[in-house]
């Protein structure tokens, strides 16, 4: 990894489907070489995938976003792993993550309605031996995802022309 | 009734791109590439720190010089960045934008019969400030072939028994060329031999793709007789908030102050809490405004090369400075029948002076989408010439 693979993830982080001859050009790169990087990168799984990022409440989805915090109880010899990676097999789940401070994992959980996310939570996650407290956050309003705002401001006007 | 205007405000020209506005006005779905400024928004962090203040009632004039605190922090900036020295106390003045820190450093410094060499092309308000003051601006061709760089034999052809100053503005508005320590070097003697000041416009400094940047001043022979410029707007997105600094040695800067005292009193307050805040807390987003510059940059020459606008590679600031030669027409034809024909807007070199002549700048502070599609524009119009 070098500054020339940061700044390809970068662009493609922006937008992955960048044309692969302005992506080299920007980059001082060869498209052979670029092209080189890029598989190189995929081969080495730090490029996961390729994905767009979705405004689901503009398109009308109804489903509903939730964070959950839980309080855990580490096992002998494997912490907080194997629990965490049975929570993770989940279909409803989208990221957990370990966390430091009040709570121990926070995971993100989508379900088609409010019941269904308040189901799954005490159905499957309370349920676990190593679960000692669960807090349910169910998402109002998307503001910023992904580094990416919402919100279409419009820019402010600039003069056509100036020195 | 009598006629009223002064000599020398009938004598200074009227901006070279007033045509160019009156014919864009009205205009659908220009692109324009003639914006000297960049098109991101002030860092949020920068405008917080101004509204917080604002909100706190810290609304006054500050001292003459500027907030003590900006300018204790721009001294260690200068330190650190560029290896320069001012005292924040006696040789560092906050001013109104660089506009204002290259008058106050002209007016300072130049009688009149004086003569100021002033590299050409370059920005089109250093020659009527040495006007207003009597001087006379003598222009010094910086050319392609060189890297838009000043040469030692360019310099020394221009220098007179009346030569005062030199007025330098690296990297360049509007050819992007930079000038490296060696560069400087070779003219250094000159200016040391010939007993003339350096005026340093360093504005687009931080914007600065190959190396680092060097400020003359760090030149030890350099260090006293130069006035270095610089400022907020272009490095951190912040032209509107008006604010630059004038650095030069004791009695320089005394007398500069004077002058800024009388005519400005002060740079405003909320600028200067907002530079301050730059200063503090705007490292990474200036460093990703700059990569995403040097990323257009290779985008947007690439395309104009490949459409057949021979350009220099720019070392620094965000223009490109493609010769037009090719196409037969004159910089002037060409930017306004492009603009007319393919509604992409540009500013003839011989805007910026004579040695402009021939080629159009383009700024690529505009966002990556619009410049591919101003390369389409413009390869459009390019093949029907050539």
């Amino acid at each position: 990894m070098d500054g020339k693979d940061l700044l390809i993830l970068h662009l493609l982080e922006e937008n992955s489907r960048i044309p692969i001859e302005e992506l080299a050009t920007m980059v001082e790169l060869p498209v052979k070489e670029a092209e080189r990087r890029i598989r190189a990168l995929e081969e080495a799984r730090i490029i996961r995938k390729y994905a767009a990022v979705i405004d689901w409440e503009k398109a009308g989805n109804e489903e509903v976003t939730s964070i959950i915090a839980l309080k855990v109880s580490p096992e002998r010899d494997f912490g907080y792993d194997r629990i965490a990676e049975r929570i993770a097999r989940f279909r409803e789940v989208k990221a957990v993550r370990l966390v430091s401070g009040r709570y121990d994992l926070i995971l993100l959980v989508r379900g088609r309605t409010m019941q269904d996310v308040a189901r799954f939570v005490s159905e499957h996650i309370a349920t676990m031996d190593q679960i000692r407290e669960t807090t349910t956050q169910f998402a109002m309003k998307t503001y910023k995802e992904n580094g990416i705002p919402y919100d279409e401001r419009e820019a402010s006007e600039r003069l056509p022309y100036s020195f | 009734m009598r006629d009223f205007i002064s000599e020398k405000a009938r004598i200074i020209p009227h901006s070279g791109i007033r045509k160019f506005f009156d014919l864009c006005m009205g205009m659908q779905d220009v692109i324009s590439l003639g914006v000297g400024e960049p098109d991101f928004s002030t860092p949020w962090n920068i405008c917080e720190a101004s509204i917080y203040s604002i909100e706190q009632g810290v609304t006054s004039y500050t001292s003459n010089r500027g907030y003590p605190p900006l300018r204790q922090a721009l001294a260690a900036d200068l330190a650190r960045r560029y290896n320069v020295s001012y005292s924040p106390e006696s040789e560092i003045i906050v001013t109104t934008g660089v506009s204002e820190a290259a008058d106050i450093a002209i007016r300072a410094v130049v009688d009149p019969g004086d003569e100021v060499i002033v590299q050409d092309p370059a920005y089109v308000s250093y020659a009527p400030c040495i006007t207003l003051t009597g001087g006379k601006p003598v222009p010094l061709p910086c050319r392609e072939k060189d890297h838009f760089k000043v040469t030692p034999d360019a310099l020394e052809e221009q220098i007179t028994g009346k030569t005062k100053a030199v007025l330098l503005n690296f990297p360049s508005n509007p050819t992007g060329g930079v000038m490296t320590r060696d560069d400087y070097r070779a003219i250094a003697d000159i200016l040391v031999d010939h007993d003339l000041l350096l005026i340093s416009d360093e504005v687009y400094s931080e914007l600065t793709y190959e190396g680092t940047h060097c400020s003359p001043a760090s030149l030890p022979e350099l260090r006293d007789r130069t006035i270095t410029l610089n400022g907020f707007s272009k490095a951190y997105a912040m032209t509107g908030w008006r604010i630059g600094y004038l650095c030069a040695p004791p009695e320089i800067s005394d007398a500069a102050l004077k002058i800024h005292q009388y005519v400005m009193l002060c740079a405003p307050v909320m600028g200067q809490i907002a530079a301050y805040a730059a200063l503090r807390q705007g490292e990474q987003d200036k460093n990703e405004m700059v990569r995403e510059y040097r990323l257009r940059r290779n985008l947007f020459v690439e395309g104009l090369n490949r459409i057949g606008l021979r350009c220099h590679m720019p070392q620094g600031a965000f223009y490109a400075f493609p010769s037009v030669e090719v196409t037969g027409l004159t910089d002037e034809e060409f930017a306004e029948r492009l603009l007319k024909e393919q509604k992409v807007a540009v500013v003839p070199g011989s805007a910026f002076g004579e040695s402009g002549r021939g080629h159009i700048r383009c700024s690529y502070a505009t966002s990556r989408e619009n410049l591919s599609t101003a390369v389409e524009r413009m390869g459009t119009f390019v093949s029907d010439l050539i």
